[in-house]
């Protein structure tokens, strides 16, 4: 690890950081948002700090009460003396490349508290429901010492998926209105929800949500007739018992394992501008995370995330080798002639320029 | 990939809540291409700092209608200074009177806008300070 330290260039940065000054993590995270020379050193120099904090990710579409959610779940993870950073990400206009990043104004009285740390960042092109390095961020707050690590995802729709490779648990939060139990069979969104969280529940239609919600999560793991009371004089719930009884000792086993080994996914309801069923939401984190280590999951989603790291980082290291440091742009200029006049196809072109970056290749 | 943003909170302390100016100016901002952080109404000269760190802003620029401007400007610039944050611009607008400006400007805040400013102006007079403050660094 000490040589690893060396090569990253500021180390008064780094004391800083490993002292826990917040000036210190806050300069590391523009590093790395910016992509400034040097960043990738930072991140490899405190990747053994790995590993602590529990990654929640917070999804949802826009305006569900992700922020406020943040926000109470922030303040009673603090009542337990528990460190938070939180990491909210907001649209670039594709336009400007400019950003309104507002969801500190939902977190107003979270300020002024050491012990929570706020990032605003800005999508900058990225369509996946986070930034570039949104990942690289979260890993600098877990490095930094905090025991949870919130990432809060643009308002999204139902493909912006990355959340869920990029956190511990994920939790999907959607309002009365989000629609019917069609919306939830869809594939995206409401497939990566380890937690669903029904907010604004003080609404009327909220109940329903929540319950049909329920059913077709019941439909998708299987245990469609689960759970429902006596209909048409015949009771589903008792046929069920005696067809698990009549399967034997081979039924049995497979029920126990279920039992322990299976994560049955959540609905709750909150209202989180008044804190209502936030503590539920916070106990339940709680329980999945046991779950993931229980299972071995959490290792499991883990290593995934660090595997999946190196690929990403090596993409990025080929897209600056041909683009930004490499011969790509010129190339690019040079073949466009071509390329206009039909000359050359995309793809021919395309493999000159990977030739002259990777010779053997 | 590269990129580098100008980062700017647009904050409103004390205890007036107009806050249509404020939303204006970060609009302009935004559309000028630059990272705006929101902080929403009565935010203490604490908590402003306070984010200012955590956002690693290059600029704060701050909304005060309410005619306390010669206490929450000098509280702010004394905590960033406090907090080691001298690289930060503080700059602002609302109903300022001149000799006010002027005072502040001696203490060490940068341009402040009053009544009548073009939303362009506001954002040249940041975009031209980001560009000579970073000449030639990153």
């Amino acid at each position: 690890m000490a040589a690893k330290k060396s090569k990253f260039s500021d180390r008064k940065l780094l004391e800083s950081f490993e002292a826990g000054e917040a000036r210190a993590l806050a300069r590391a995270i523009s590093w790395v948002e910016n992509g400034r020379p040097g960043f990738e050193d930072l991140l490899s120099a405190l990747h053994g700090k790995l590993g602590r904090a529990q990654r929640i990710g917070i999804t949802g579409p826009p305006g569900a009460g992700k922020s406020t959610l943040i926000h109470g779940l922030a303040a009673l993870v603090r009542k337990r003396d528990e460190r938070v950073g939180v990491v909210a990400v907001d649209p670039t206009s594709p336009f400007t490349g400019g950003a309104l990043l507002g969801d500190r104004i939902r977190m107003t009285s979270a300020i002024g508290d050491e012990g929570i740390f706020i990032r605003s960042m800005a999508s900058r092109g990225s369509l996946g429901g986070l930034a570039t390095t949104t990942r690289e961020v979260a890993d600098l707050m877990d490095a930094f010492g905090f025991e949870r690590v919130v990432v809060e995802t643009v308002g999204v729709g139902q493909s912006e998926l990355e959340i869920a490779e990029a956190t511990d648990t994920t939790v999907v939060v959607l309002t009365p209105e989000s629609g019917d139990s069609v919306q939830a069979m869809k594939a995206g969104l409401m497939e990566i929800a380890d937690i669903f969280v029904v907010n604004k529940a003080d609404r009327p239609e909220a109940k329903r949500a929540a319950g049909e919600l329920r059913t077709v999560l019941r439909i998708r793991q299987g245990q469609t007739f689960d759970r429902i009371p006596a209909h048409h004089g015949v009771d589903l719930t008792r046929m069920a018992e005696r067809r698990a009884r009549a399967g034997g000792d081979d039924g049995g086993e497979a029920a126990a394992d279920a039992g322990t080994k299976r994560w049955e996914i959540p609905v709750l309801m909150t209202a989180a501008t008044g804190g209502e069923g936030v503590p539920e939401l916070l106990e339940t984190l709680d329980a999945h995370l046991g779950h993931l280590e229980e299972t071995g999951e959490l290792t499991i989603r883990r290593n995934r995330r660090t595997l999946e790291r190196v690929r990403a980082v090596v993409n990025r290291g080929l897209r600056t080798r041909v683009w930004r440091g490499g011969p790509g742009t010129e190339m690019l200029e040079a073949a466009r002639p071509d390329l206009e006049s039909g000359r050359r196809s995309p793809y021919e072109v395309a493999d000159e320029i990977l030739r002259s970056v990777m010779p053997d290749g | 990939m590269a990129e580098r943003k100008i980062r700017v909170l647009v904050g409103k302390p004390g205890l007036d809540g107009h806050d249509r100016g404020a939303k204006v100016v970060a609009a302009a901002l935004r559309d000028a291409g630059m990272e705006v952080i929101y902080t929403g109404l009565h935010q203490t000269p604490e908590q402003i700092v306070q984010a200012a760190i955590q956002e690693d802003v290059d600029v704060v620029a701050l909304s005060i209608l309410s005619g306390a401007h010669m206490t929450l400007f000098p509280r702010v610039l004394e905590k960033l200074r406090e907090e080691g944050m001298d690289h930060v611009l503080l700059t602002g607008g609302g109903i300022i009177p001149a000799e006010d400006m002027e005072k502040l400007r001696e203490m060490g805040v940068g341009k402040l806008f009053g009544p009548g400013t073009t939303t362009a102006e506001a954002v040249n007079y940041i975009q031209e300070w980001f560009e000579k403050e970073h000449a030639g660094a990153d």
